[in-house]
């Protein structure tokens, strides 16, 4: 069994006769190593803290030597430190297989093996969610978790859904507000019947309200057009989410926490919700709902044109005459009542993420899209 | 619009100043947009929501003021020489249709030898319920008075003379729109509320000559046309400096006439903006006296007689019960009594308790928008304050449920972002031409089509009847020509490498039917490299083949027995680098290069990949369930065939003709290498074909296996191959 000598002579020979018979029983008590056990038994006498022999080589062979040799048994003990390492560390893994690789990586091999590891990676890039269907995601798992499920309906609509059961009556001035597309050639068919493209997303309401008796709770994310040409804050297509409640016990104040729960959720506790009266045909009272700047916090800046508020959505109560439409269901006004709002998606997207011109989210430039991955 | 806060603290006596007063009055739902100052004037420039015309003036909104801060509203009473306040024709009597109405005091003319009866006749009562008017004469037109003057130009209009602006004055002050009229040139002594006759020509004041139709109501003398009722008044009775005598018009109109001739017409004037949205019928004798008031201020002259009123029809509002329980019930606060009756009373409702906290409620003439209880609870609520209702949480019941696409839209969009693919939007519509061009019917005869057949009935794009352009004309029937149109923006900015895919509606015309028009596809396009040149590789092209693993990948995602290729697909793709997806028999996808032709035509110059999902078809599947096998401990056994065949044997020949062994233990069977050149001759390749086979019971014996070997040489030969080596 190896023991670390007292150096006696310093001559050049002798230190590398130490060192070479010290890393030949390192070497050999190494290849001996049969189980976990001789592993351990193997690491404590090399690198035990208290009597391992690397720190017997700083006892017995530093510390006593000339000064002016000091230097250069430092600098030998110090290179045996990584060797020593290096073979406890290879013990633990000993197997006849694993043997016979590490035999053959020699030290030096191993250390002329080197990567630029600096260099940049292989990359195999993910593809990128649009923008404003990330924003929508975000909506709509806000009032998924209050309890709200998912609703949908056609982008083709009728002019019943779209305008008459959410008590736009025909000719009505407010529908002029609406900015409608019109499906060619419905000229025979009766006008309620006509078909159009949605311009919101509200009359899944209805559709939802025909399919299923109250309590009603859901939350609609939904692609409307209208007649805008497309350019820097006009588009004929986007986005909104809607939502409904229908209850025995809705009332306007419940109206008012829903939304402020959901804006605190969205962007963060600190943000205030403020309510203003507003006119929607389906909604009676009506509201138009800002929110604190969520950039200035209410100080004041060019986002909020300095108002400390940023008008987001509309909403209200559910008018009477909304439910008369689908009364049958189980929609009586005088013993259900309800709200809804509705949100522009791109609206948020652009102040979320200060966009200048909504025309970017339609192009599918590629240097857009992936700045939001 | 704008408003004027001194011109309103006429009315109202306001403590708060000009800006506190813009933010209470938005806080109630009358919104002062801005705060300007404007040559030492205060301008509010409002934005009023279209149920509110009423508040649509000084008065209107100084009524709100007065609501908002609990204090009283002047009145308006013009001061008119001989003011006789009798009313000629009572309100209270109904009018029938054609009825005649002048003045009793117009017979026995006072002083005037030229007194004259001037009958009104309203002919049609629907079109308008009320005509009140009056004449002044010896009047000298001019330009307004500075105060009136000044006014206007604050609000943005251009003083025009004293009694054009007096009408304009009035409108702003009152909201209701009067009109002045040339006495003199109106014809016969009368004037007569009628729908137009055929062939009438009326020239309006913009010096249009309009072509009336007999759905026009028109304001007439006793020859012909003088006005377009509630739009605008005719040209050659127009106020000139010439004019000595006039005639006041005040009338109610009915919107939807009004509206439907302004459309037609396709004029917008202030006068038909207000009778469009229902002007107040109780109004028309006070505005009526207070542009004669303000006439005689400025122009002089003397009131002709007395004010002629006739009413066709009452437009009197009915009153609506309102309950507390109901306030509570809707709002979710508690409203005291004497709260309901101040707010309602204030905006002028008439205001009646009854027992058990409920009210009988008058609505005035001004208030259209109002007409049931739940109204009432709106005007409690924006007076009382949005803000000051608590907020609070509903209760639920109900459970949340998932649309059964919802999971389905999830696995394949991760896919498709898990591949590279960036998600995009396109606009909606397209040209005719795409339209047909990329249309499913166009396609039906491969089978293409996703449309479910209605009747045999080819499926048909949908037009749009008033579309923003002639390029946007139809709505998509696939999603191919935006996925275009974006690369082709990319490929123009200098983005070689694009891959991108939409997921969204197409829309054909299949029946009579809407909702099944509407169906929704998967799109997506790839162009460049598959992988990107780098210090550590070469750049690797996107090929055919990247585009059908991706395609592969998408749709083992879904349960099916059999998924199959072929070559039938539409012609816009490249007829020998394209395929169709058929999962069990039914065409799910087509993918491939696009068309040269098409290339060309875009400019595109580098090679374009393009695919299309059918969802509705893909989405009858349901989601593959993930399935656990166990993981055999006996080990593999591989081997090799290397074959030629003619060019005309394709891999899927190959694969089904293996598949027809039904060899148990083969578990693997795919082409490893292939080669084509001089050394295999031409019309053929050369393939090298790998084969594993495994036993989950036991390890496989050599004998066995070399059964299984022949039995594949014999079955590859069958198909023309010549084995070269094993
Ligand atoms: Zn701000």
């Amino acid at each position: 069994m190896y023991t670390v000598p007292k150096l006696e002579d310093y001559s050049p020979e002798a230190l590398d006769r130490a060192v070479a018979d010290l890393r030949r029983a390192l070497a050999e008590e190494e290849a001996s190593i049969s189980s976990q056990a001789d592993w351990k038994a193997f690491r404590d006498r090399w690198l035990a803290r208290k009597n391992g022999i690397l720190t017997q080589l700083n006892n017995l062979w530093l510390k006593p030597c000339p000064a002016d040799l000091k230097r250069t048994i430092g600098q030998i003990i110090n290179t045996l430190r990584p060797e020593i390492e290096h073979f406890v560390t290879h013990g633990q893994s000993r197997d006849e297989d694993i043997r016979t690789v590490i035999d053959s990586l020699s030290k030096d091999a191993l250390a002329a093996d080197r990567l630029d590891i600096t260099l940049p990676g292989i990359q195999r890039p993910i593809g990128v969610k649009h923008p404003v269907l990330r924003v929508m995601d975000e909506i709509v798992a806000v009032f998924k978790a209050m309890g709200y499920s998912v609703g949908e309906g056609p982008e083709v609509e009728t002019d019943y859904y779209n305008f008459e059961s959410l008590n736009f009556p025909p000719d009505h001035p407010a529908r002029d507000t609406q900015d409608t597309l019109f499906i060619a050639g419905q000229e025979s068919k009766p006008a309620r019947d006509r078909l159009l493209l949605r311009t919101h997303t509200s009359p899944v309401q209805i559709r939802t309200m025909e399919q299923q008796p109250p309590p009603v709770r859901i939350v609609i994310p939904g692609k409307v057009h209208r007649n805008d040409p497309l350019d820097a804050t006009h588009s004929p297509v986007f986005h909104q989410v809607e939502g409904l409640a229908v209850d025995t016990n809705i009332t306007f104040c419940d109206l008012k926490g829903t939304l402020d729960h959901a804006m605190k959720a969205l962007f963060g506790s600190s943000v205030k919700t403020r309510f203003y009266p507003s006119f929607f045909p389906f909604t009676e009272p009506s509201a138009d709902m800002q929110v604190s700047c969520i950039f200035c916090g209410g100080k004041g800046c060019r986002k909020c044109k300095f108002s400390g508020w940023i008008e987001l959505l509309g909403c209200g109560m559910v008018d009477p005459n909304v439910f008369d439409f689908v009364k049958h269901n189980g929609y009586d006004s005088s013993k259900i009542s309800g709200f809804a709002f509705g949100m522009g998606v791109e609206r948020i997207a652009i102040l979320k993420y200060e966009v200048e011109e909504i025309q970017l989210f339609y192009e599918g430039d590629v240097r857009f899209l992936e700045q939001f991955a | 619009m704008r408003i004027l806060p001194a011109w309103l603290r006429e009315f109202v006596n306001v403590a708060a100043n000009d800006r506190q007063l813009a933010e209470d009055l938005t806080s109630a739902g009358i919104a002062v947009e801005s705060v300007q100052e404007e040559n030492g004037a205060t301008i509010y420039e409002m934005d009023l929501t279209t149920n509110r015309v009423d508040a649509m003036n000084h008065y209107g909104v100084a009524r709100e003021a007065s609501a908002i801060y609990d204090v009283k509203l002047k009145k308006v009473s013009p001061m008119l020489p001989e003011r006789k306040t009798r009313q000629s024709n009572s309100a209270v009597w109904r009018a029938p249709i054609g009825m005649t109405s002048f003045t009793k005091d117009e017979l026995n003319a006072d002083d005037s030898t030229t007194a004259e009866a001037f009958p009104i006749v309203i002919e049609d009562a629907q079109g308008c319920a009320r005509y009140t008017a009056r004449i002044v004469r010896n009047v000298k037109i001019g330009p307004s008075p500075q105060p009136v003057a000044r006014r206007l130009e604050l609000l943005g209009s251009r003083p025009i003379n004293n009694a054009a602006d007096a009408t304009n004055y009035a409108l702003n002050e009152l909201g209701h729109p009067t009109h002045v009229f040339d006495l003199d040139l109106l014809e016969g002594g009368t004037i007569i509320v009628r729908r137009a006759r055929e062939g009438e020509v009326l020239k309006t004041l913009d010096g249009v000559d309009r072509k009336l139709s007999t759905d026009d109501l028109v304001i007439a003398d006793g020859r012909k046309p003088v006005a377009l009722a509630g739009v605008m008044g005719g040209f050659d009775s127009m106020i000139t400096e010439r004019t000595k005598n006039v005639l006041i018009e005040s009338a109610w109109f009915d919107p939807a006439t009004v509206r439907s001739m302004a459309k037609r017409h396709l004029m917008h004037t202030d006068a038909s903006h207000r009778f469009e949205r229902g002007a107040d019928w109780g109004i028309t004798p006070l505005a009526c006296d207070r542009v004669a008031e303000l006439i005689l201020a400025s122009a002089g002259g003397e009131l002709h007689g007395e004010q002629i009123d006739t009413v066709a029809r009452k437009a009197e509002r009915a009153s609506i019960a309102l309950h507390r329980s109901e306030v509570n019930r809707i709002l979710g606060i508690d409203f005291d009594e004497d709260e309901i009756q101040r707010i309602l009373g204030r905006l002028g409702f008439g205001v009646t308790r009854a027992p058990e906290g409920s009210f009988s409620i008058q609505i005035p003439t001004w208030r259209l928008d109002v007409e049931r209880e739940v109204d009432l609870l709106e005007e409690l609520a924006r007076v009382h304050g949005y803000n000051q209702f608590p907020n609070t949480l509903p209760a639920f019941t109900g459970a949340v449920v998932t649309l059964p696409d919802e999971p389905k839209n999830a696995k394949l969009r991760e896919t498709m972002l898990a591949l590279g693919y960036d998600e995009s939007i396109s606009i909606t519509f397209v040209s005719e031409q795409e339209a047909k061009a990329f249309a499913s019917s166009h396609s039906s005869n491969t089978g293409l089509s996703g449309a479910p057949s209605l009747g045999g009935a080819p499926a048909e794009p949908l037009a749009i009847a008033n579309p923003l352009s002639e390029e946007a004309g139809y709505l998509r029937t696939s999603l191919i020509p935006g996925l275009l149109n974006m690369v082709g923006y990319n490929l123009n900015r200098g983005n070689a490498n694009v891959r991108l895919f939409e997921a969204g509606e197409v829309f054909e015309k299949l029946g009579d039917r809407s909702i099944e028009d509407e169906r929704r596809h998967l799109g997506f396009v790839a162009t460049g490299d598959a992988i990107t040149k780098s210090v550590h590789s070469a750049a690797q092209p996107y090929t055919f083949f990247h585009m059908k693993g991706d395609v592969e990948e998408l749709l083992a995602a879904f349960e099916h027995q059999e998924l199959h290729f072929d070559d039938h697909t539409p012609p816009y793709f490249h007829p020998g680098r394209s395929a169709r997806a058929l999962m069990d028999g039914e065409t799910v996808a087509c993918f491939g290069q696009l068309h040269p032709d098409l290339a060309t035509e875009r400019k595109f110059r580098q090679e374009i990949y393009i695919a299309e999902l059918m969802l509705e078809r893909v989405y009858r599947h349901p989601l593959r369930e993930p399935r656990y096998q166990r993981i055999s401990k006996f080990p593999t056994v591989e081997r090799d065939f290397s074959f030629i065949f003619d060019e005309a044997v394709t891999f899927e020949r190959i694969r089904s003709a293996i598949e027809e062994l039904g060899l148990g233990e083969l578990q693997k069977f795919v082409p490893a290498e292939i080669f084509r050149g001089e050394k295999v001759g031409a019309g053929k390749y050369s393939v090298l074909l790998h084969a594993e086979f495994q036993s989950n019971e036991r390890t496989l014996r050599d004998d066995e296996v070399a059964q299984w070997s022949a039995q594949i040489v014999v079955k590859l030969q069958s198909l023309g191959g010549v084995l070269r080596a094993q």
